[in-house]
């Protein structure tokens, strides 16, 4: 294969970490507002009919929206193949926690139906609630860890990978604050969604909710970044890099005495991802009150954007930092896939990723309109 | 086996996958059923067709459920449990997962709510769309993942890099055209189509046994026996024992499977039955017939299938050669440069580089492969045998079953054809009692296929003791017990929520009879 060569190395690593944003993106854009709408369920519907009301804004495109998440997955496996071995066995016992939740949500909207029995469908909710809110949290609390740094190390010899942390101590209070932001804002954007979506007492509460989860987001946004700048050290490349090296993460040297705002002092463009963090989330709030419907869903989208780009920005050349030997942490340029394989996947993805989201948007533009009691209740026995 | 972190990382991958393909033949066939159904619908305007395509779909989606479910699980697991897989192989492994994603996975999810709610939102011909690209993601989906096991059976188009100590890849064309990759796919997707053919044929001949919802029971029993028939010679014709022979690798699979311990003069013949021992490494009771294993094997009367005990003797040569290779290697690998590297060692690096993953097989009993001692070289060349009886045993359970396949569906397909599908209660009772048979059947080839690769999870290039995480063993006990707990748990819901849908049969229709005029037009099928 000589055509991978029509695309510089250092190039090819810059998309594809443009790439795993986009995709995270997308999955906290997309299934974001089902993982929301999961938790919010118990507070925003209280009757069966309401809380069908609420499943069934949802209910046929889920599925579509957790693809997100499993190719978000696959893609750090083919394109960031040591950030794949080192996250999932590091973080191993939070991501079974994960697995766990996610296993819940698609019986949960599938098997809740099933049954007329009251104690059937309420144990699906509590379910659907935990598949909500275990993986919000979870995400959060792990981007609250990468921040600070994950106890890893390569040994040279094999580049076998040892990881020394515990499940505990994930659990420090920085992380957790991170673990409720994503919460919010995940809950703002199922919100969002079902003041869109959903009909009668299910979006005038999730409106007042909405509207209190974008107020945390904001205030929490603010703390976490407060923190980061008194209480986070960031990283630093000390030796020579070349972006075109081979990915072997130890042939660099690193320290863990920097600042993760260093980056907006040298771009000051980058400001404005947390700009849009909060603006967006302002202008959520000011929609929901005013009652603008698609508006809200498109300004929290714009928060969800602004604050996950915030975190890689900050961390830019840093994908995977290691505070038990910062050597070994995980970088743009040493941490990828080979040559030919970021260029395969990137013509793999610019053919797919347009014709997925072409048939996306007809898919959604077919499911057009609310969802309200009648549509639930309707006999041909469609609806969840 | 002792409590290891490697012993219980491939138990907790073993349950996983075996239940996660408890759900994913199902889907793969019905899927196709599904969309030939509602073509039947749309052509000839049937009401009755569009009945049967929503009743076997909601048995479709009860069971489509937890094959998405559990299938997150397995894409997570290869990063969770074995770490030093995925950085070993990611570069050439993770890109079929991640084409699986964007060209099988969306397709297939983001369709699928459109077959469940878009019924009332979309025209026929719009529908049937989202049928046939529920369908055609469901079949991609298994493309890939083949493409991916494929290459862990016989690794093609790549090659380690030394200055990142991982497999990088070489040809991206080779991986997805490697030949037993071709054969897997075929061979799986028609496993999968016998198993939703022999589904649906056992629920409607249950019906038939009941006497309910004779007309939906009639015309499906016609639809999977013609469509199971076709799948299950397809699955036995384009077997995978063909693509065993087109490679090396895969030569010890085949000798293990058929026990055959010692190399025999061509043509060798096939051990019908027997109970194979592999301490005494022969097999007792066997029942032999002459040349018949020859000509399966080899298609030919004069090429001699290596034994066991050849193969493990040529075993001992590569570990050899692949300690050189590892010596290279790490001389290279303490260069600063590579420029810097004695051209004798490049060039023995060059040579025998594909042999290094034989003397990874010594990492069991020493650290550094260049220390082995003749006995430990011995016992890791004894080690790349498989355990043969379970090989021999499950690879005969999955044949048998394949022919039985075949004699059901083309009896059912004889019977359809002269209208006498209610004539013999005995044929439907058989019917019904064969349910569950396709799942025995294909669990068992996963075990052939895998285990049959041990000590290898990539055949000749990483051994599966490698390849783990730095786990406690209690944190993956802990998983162990929870997957169970859950897993079973859901598997108890899953079965009594299809029990209920079937005994509570298909929906009446109660649309007015749509499009007479094209009923008028095109003669009945039925």
């Amino acid at each position: 294969m000589i055509l991978h060569q029509l695309i510089d190395y250092e190039i090819l690593r810059l998309i594809w970490w443009l790439l795993l944003g986009v995709l995270l993106i997308g999955f906290a854009a997309t299934d974001g507002f089902d993982l929301g709408v999961g938790m919010l369920l118990p507070i925003v519907a209280k009757t069966d009919t309401e809380r069908r009301v609420a499943i069934n804004t949802i209910g046929p495109v889920w599925e579509g929206n957790q693809v997100w998440l499993i190719v978000g997955g696959a893609a750090t496996f083919a394109a960031w193949p040591p950030l794949y071995a080192v996250s999932f066995s590091g973080f191993y016992l939070a991501m079974f926690a994960i697995l766990l939740a996610l296993i819940l949500r698609p019986v949960g909207f599938k098997y809740r139906s099933k049954r007329e029995s009251a104690r059937w469908r309420n144990n699906w909710d509590w379910a659907l609630f935990i598949g909500g809110f275990v993986p919000s949290l979870i995400f959060g609390v792990a981007v609250g860890n990468v921040l600070q740094g994950v106890p890893f190390r390569f040994d040279p010899a094999d580049m076998r990978i040892f990881y020394e942390g515990s499940f505990f101590g994930l659990l420090n209070p920085y992380a957790l604050l991170c673990g409720l932001l994503s919460v919010a804002m995940l809950i703002m954007h199922g919100a969002s969604w079902l003041v869109l979506k959903a009909s009668g007492p299910v979006a005038e509460r999730a409106r007042s909710y909405g509207s209190l989860a974008a107020v945390a987001v904001i205030v929490l946004f603010a703390l976490g970044g407060i923190f980061l700048a008194l209480g986070v050290n960031g990283y630093n490349i000390t030796s020579e890099i070349n972006p075109a090296g081979p990915s072997n993460p130890l042939l660099k040297t690193a320290t863990h005495d920097g600042s993760w705002l260093a980056n907006y002092r040298v771009y000051p463009w980058m400001m404005i991802a947390p700009a849009l963090g909060f603006l967006g989330a302002a202008a959520a709030l000011l929609a929901m009150r005013a009652k603008w419907e698609g508006a809200t869903l498109l300004f929290s989208k714009l928060s969800i954007f602004g604050i996950i780009s915030t975190v890689g920005l900050s961390m830019f050349p840093f994908i995977l930092p290691s505070s038990l030997d910062p050597n070994s942490s995980l970088t743009v340029w040493d941490a990828s896939s080979s040559h030919t394989t970021l260029f395969v996947m990137l013509v793999v993805s610019l053919i797919f990723l347009p014709i997925i989201l072409a048939y996306t948007a007809w898919v959604y533009k077919v499911l057009w309109g609310k969802v309200d009691e009648a549509t639930v209740n309707d006999k041909s026995g469609h609806a969840y | 086996m002792e409590l290891d972190i490697v012993a219980l990382s491939r138990f907790q991958f073993a349950l996983t996958a075996l239940y996660h393909f408890l759900f994913v033949p199902l889907t793969l066939g019905l899927s196709v059923l599904l969309a030939i159904m509602e073509t039947v619908y749309v052509m000839t305007g049937r009401q009755i067709w569009r009945q049967m395509t929503k009743f076997w779909g909601i048995l479709f989606g009860i069971n489509f459920a937890i094959g998405v479910a559990t299938g997150i699980v397995m894409e997570f697991q290869f990063g969770m449990n074995w770490s030093y897989y995925s950085y070993y192989v990611g570069d050439i492994f993770g890109a079929p997962l991640a084409i699986e994603g964007l060209m099988a996975f969306f397709l297939e999810a983001t369709f699928v709510g459109l077959f469940f709610f878009g019924w009332d939102k979309l025209s026929k011909v719009g529908h049937l769309v989202a049928t046939w690209c529920v369908a055609l993601g469901s079949n991609f989906s298994a493309l890939w993942i083949l493409v991916a096991n494929g290459w862990m059976q016989n690794p093609v188009g790549s090659a380690l890099n030394p200055q990142t100590m991982r497999m990088e890849i070489t040809s991206f064309f080779d991986v997805v055209f490697n030949p037993v990759a071709q054969a897997k796919f075929v061979h799986t997707v028609s496993a999968g189509y016998v198993c939703a053919s022999i589904f649906v044929l056992g629920v409607s001949a249950w019906y038939m046994l009941k006497g309910r919802h004779l007309e939906i029971a009639k015309r499906s029993m016609t639809v999977a026996a013609s469509f199971g028939l076709a799948s299950a010679l397809s699955v036995v014709v384009l077997g995978d024992e063909s693509g065993y022979l087109t490679t090396e690798n895969q030569k010890m699979k085949l000798a293990a499977i058929e026990a055959m311990w010692k190399t025999e003069p061509a043509p060798a013949a096939f051990t019908a039955f027997g109970f194979p021992d592999q301490q005494a490494r022969e097999t007792h009771f066997a029942i032999h017939i002459p040349w018949v294993m020859g000509l399966i094997g080899t298609r030919s009367l004069t090429t001699e299938i290596p034994g066991i005990d050849k193969l493990e003797q040529q075993a001992e040569i590569r570990i050899r050669d692949g300690i050189k290779a590892y010596d290279a290697l790490m001389q290279i690998r303490a260069a600063p440069t590579l420029d810097g590297v004695a051209p004798a060692v490049r060039a023995s690096f060059e040579d025998l580089g594909h042999q290094l993953g034989y003397a990874l097989l010594l990492k069991r009993y020493v650290d550094d492969p260049r220390q082995a001692t003749d006995a430990q070289i011995t016992q890791a060349a004894r080690d790349t045998i498989p355990h043969v009886p379970t090989l021999f045993w499950a690879f005969r359970i999955m044949v048998g079953l394949g022919m039985f396949f075949i004699v059901l569906t083309a009896t059912f397909f004889w019977l359809s054809a002269r209208r006498h599908l209610d004539k013999y209660p005995l044929l439907l009772k058989i019917a019904v009692f064969a349910i569950p048979l396709p799942w025995i059947a294909i669990e068992s080839g996963w075990i052939v296929a895998e285990i049959g690769r041990q000590p290898w999870v990539i055949e000749g290039v990483l051994p599966t003791a490698m390849a783990v995480s730095s786990l406690g063993a209690s944190t993956v006990l802990l998983t162990i017990c929870g997957f169970a707990a859950l897993y079973t748990t859901l598997i108890i819901v899953e079965m009594t929520l299809m029990i209920r849908a079937i005994q509570k049969g298909p929906e009446p229709d109660n649309e007015p009879e749509a499009d007479l005029i094209s009923e008028t037009l095109v003669p009945a099928a039925e």
